[in-house]
């Protein structure tokens, strides 16, 4: 607003505000104005309130107070005493605590990948476009809308039992081993499958970034004679680079996160396990067992740092990564 | 869509003599399709038509339909699971729901619009700590949180799985709304400014209305994610008459084991049927915020 010059007189009456050689006449105008920011101010914050109340009560404040209890003793009924790192240190000695980092390892670096491997892939299916492609979409993507819920786990879990529908197509392949959820090595699998069964959500993300890829890039390069692997690397993954990265960051970190599945299929109530020997222990499950199931707050939200430290180092490293490998569009932000 | 969509065919087919090469094309396009949502469908038909069969029937078979189909599976669950009717769960999981989806309309779009259309100082600082309550990984918050209401004896109520959802702290809607407003005209807005309106009344007659679309998908997420959510009731409910369907799912497998598979499933579909209803009849609402989630980040 401040740069039409060429409107500068026919705008001389409006834009005195801006302009103080005309003396104490307008002085009133500054203080209007500066009285408006404090009101606009004053009503941010306003409309904000309910959203900062909330910051404070239930994100800011119990970060804080997860902080000091990751360094106490705390049972919830006796008041914390103060024990500096034994809780970490407990926490690197403890077999079942590497076990279930190994167990999430394995879940987010096989799941993650092959989930969006898919989702691209279909995705590019889909972005033909064709008779039936907004019904298969809509249709792929269904299963993201249930598969955190407790029936597809339950049912999940009926799948890949013994003798049930995927051991016996497996053995019509003449592969035998068994039920998956039996098997403290296969169970994890059994929970790699119900996330790339929901590629759904990243696929859409992947079809709204195709989309924007803009025709002429293509025309051109088909002239210039490019195969569509060529087009596939030099225009298409470039031009949905930061699609990509947003799909990497939030699965990833969603990944670390698996709960209810992982409870369900593993059937642990109250037991203080999960899945056979373990199998399904990931890391929230086990922090879910130390913390309410063993009473031990303490050494659960030690755990829950742990793991915050490991989403952000993860987070951290993808943004670092990304000027590497993130082509953004001159002006596009 | 799809009939526009239809005659927007391809570059390629632009170019003459296309239509032998056009045909083999889009049948591996359509075999294609169909062989995914044939995998992604199998478990699916399986499980209904396993929902008919007898629960010797349903593990050690491979038929996806029941030979000889019976509904006891269903009408079994009219006994309810431990004493407690169904209709108790449900209407303890849409209550919850309901609950929520006001909560995050009401408290989700104030903030939006804070950011959207206030300028204020602080407001990008702000901006950025509520984007990196996008990416904090929820179980930090668990324990803390959990002692915080137990403090203040709100455990076994629906406060501390409302409250959240009435103090804006679901960052994604604050985001999908924050996006959707910044791509209203400004003009609009703006001229009402000049008529002497009050961001209040911006807000409510103006730019809430045309909002429609981010609001009808925040609150569909919102009921699926409310309706999905086993971790929260999981840890503040404890008298089973208050429990979610949810819940009551977990509690009825604990209790039948594997020899009530059949009503197990039984129970496992129709405790999905809302979200399916809702998915039935936005999906346009919901794809589309899923993508425009993605592009704007």
């Amino acid at each position: 607003m401040g740069t039409t010059v060429t409107h500068a007189p026919a705008m001389e009456g409006l834009a005195k505000d801006s302009e103080p050689r005309h003396g104490p006449v307008n002085s009133p105008r500054p203080a209007a104005l500066k009285r408006r920011g404090r009101r606009e101010t004053l009503a941010g914050y306003l409309f904000m309130s309910p959203w900062i109340a909330g910051f404070l009560l239930l994100t800011a404040g119990p970060m804080i107070a997860s902080l000091y209890f990751a360094f106490t003793d705390y049972n919830l009924f006796d008041t914390p005493k103060w024990i500096g790192l034994d809780n970490f240190s407990e926490m690197f000695g403890d077999p079942r605590w590497r076990h279930s980092v190994k167990v999430t390892m394995w879940y987010v670096v096989v799941g993650t990948p092959l989930k969006l491997l898919l989702a691209l892939g279909v995705a590019l299916l889909l972005a033909q476009k064709r008779r039936g492609q907004a019904f298969y979409r809509a249709a792929f993507y269904a299963p993201s809308l249930i598969g955190a819920s407790v029936s597809v786990a339950i049912v999940w879990k009926a799948i890949f039992a013994d003798d049930a529908i995927v051991d016996r197509t497996q053995k019509v392949f003449g592969i035998d081993v068994g039920g998956w959820t039996g098997d403290p090595e296969m169970i994890i699998y059994s929970l790699v499958a119900l996330t790339v069964w929901q590629f759904g959500a990243p696929m859409v993300i992947f079809l709204a970034g195709l989309k924007q890829v803009p025709r002429e890039l293509y025309e051109a390069a088909e002239v210039d004679g490019a195969g569509p692997m060529r087009r596939f690397w030099n225009i298409t993954l470039p031009m949905i680079s930061p699609v990509l990265f947003f799909n990497v960051l939030l699965e990833t970190i969603h990944s670390f996160q698996i709960f209810s599945s992982a409870y369900i299929v593993g059937g642990g109530a109250g037991s203080n396990a999960c899945g056979p020997a373990d199998g399904s222990m990931v890391y929230t499950c086990y922090l879910y067992v130390q913390g309410f199931e063993n009473s031990r707050m303490g050494l659960a939200s030690a755990m829950a740092w742990m793991l915050l430290v490991a989403v952000a180092l993860v987070t951290a490293v993808l943004f670092w990564s990304q000027k590497r490998w993130v082509h953004y569009e001159e002006g596009a932000r | 869509m799809s009939a526009q969509a239809t005659d927007i065919t391809p570059a390629r087919s632009t170019k003459g003599g296309n239509f032998r090469r056009r045909l083999p094309g889009s049948l591996a396009w359509h075999l294609g399709s169909f062989a995914i949502l044939a995998v992604i469908l199998y478990p699916v038909i399986w499980v209904i038509g396993g929902s008919f069969k007898k629960s010797e029937e349903i593990i050690g078979s491979l038929d996806l339909f029941p030979g000889d189909p019976i509904v006891s599976n269903y009408t079994g669950l009219a006994d309810g699971i431990a004493d407690i009717s169904i209709s108790t769960f449900f209407v303890n999981s849409l209550t919850l729901a309901l609950g929520s989806v006001v909560g995050i309309l009401v408290s989700c779009s104030l903030t939006a619009y804070a950011f959207a259309k206030i300028r204020f100082a602080g407001r990008n600082l702000l901006f950025t700590l509520m984007i990196g309550t996008l990416l904090l990984p929820y179980h930090v918050l668990l324990i803390p949180q959990y002692v915080l209401f137990r403090n203040m004896d709100m455990i076994n109520s629906y406060t501390p799985l409302l409250l959240g959802k009435y103090l804006a702290t679901e960052a994604f809607f604050v985001f999908l709304m924050v996006q959707f407003m910044r791509n209203l005209p400004k003009e609009l807005d703006e001229a009402a400014r000049l008529d002497g309106c009050g961001h209040f009344r911006i807000y409510w007659s103006i730019v809430l209305p045309l909002c429609r679309p981010a609001l009808i998908t925040s609150a569909i997420f919102t009921f699926i994610n409310s309706w999905n959510d086993f971790m929260g009731p999981l840890i503040y409910l404890n008298e089973p008459d208050k429990y979610t369907v949810s819940l009551g799912l977990k509690m009825f497998v604990d209790q039948e084991g594997v020899a009530n598979y059949g009503g197990m499933i039984a129970m496992s579909l129709v405790a999905l049927l809302p979200v399916l209803a809702f998915f039935l009849a936005f999906q346009r609402y919901l794809i589309d915020g899923m993508a425009t989630s993605g592009l704007k980040g």
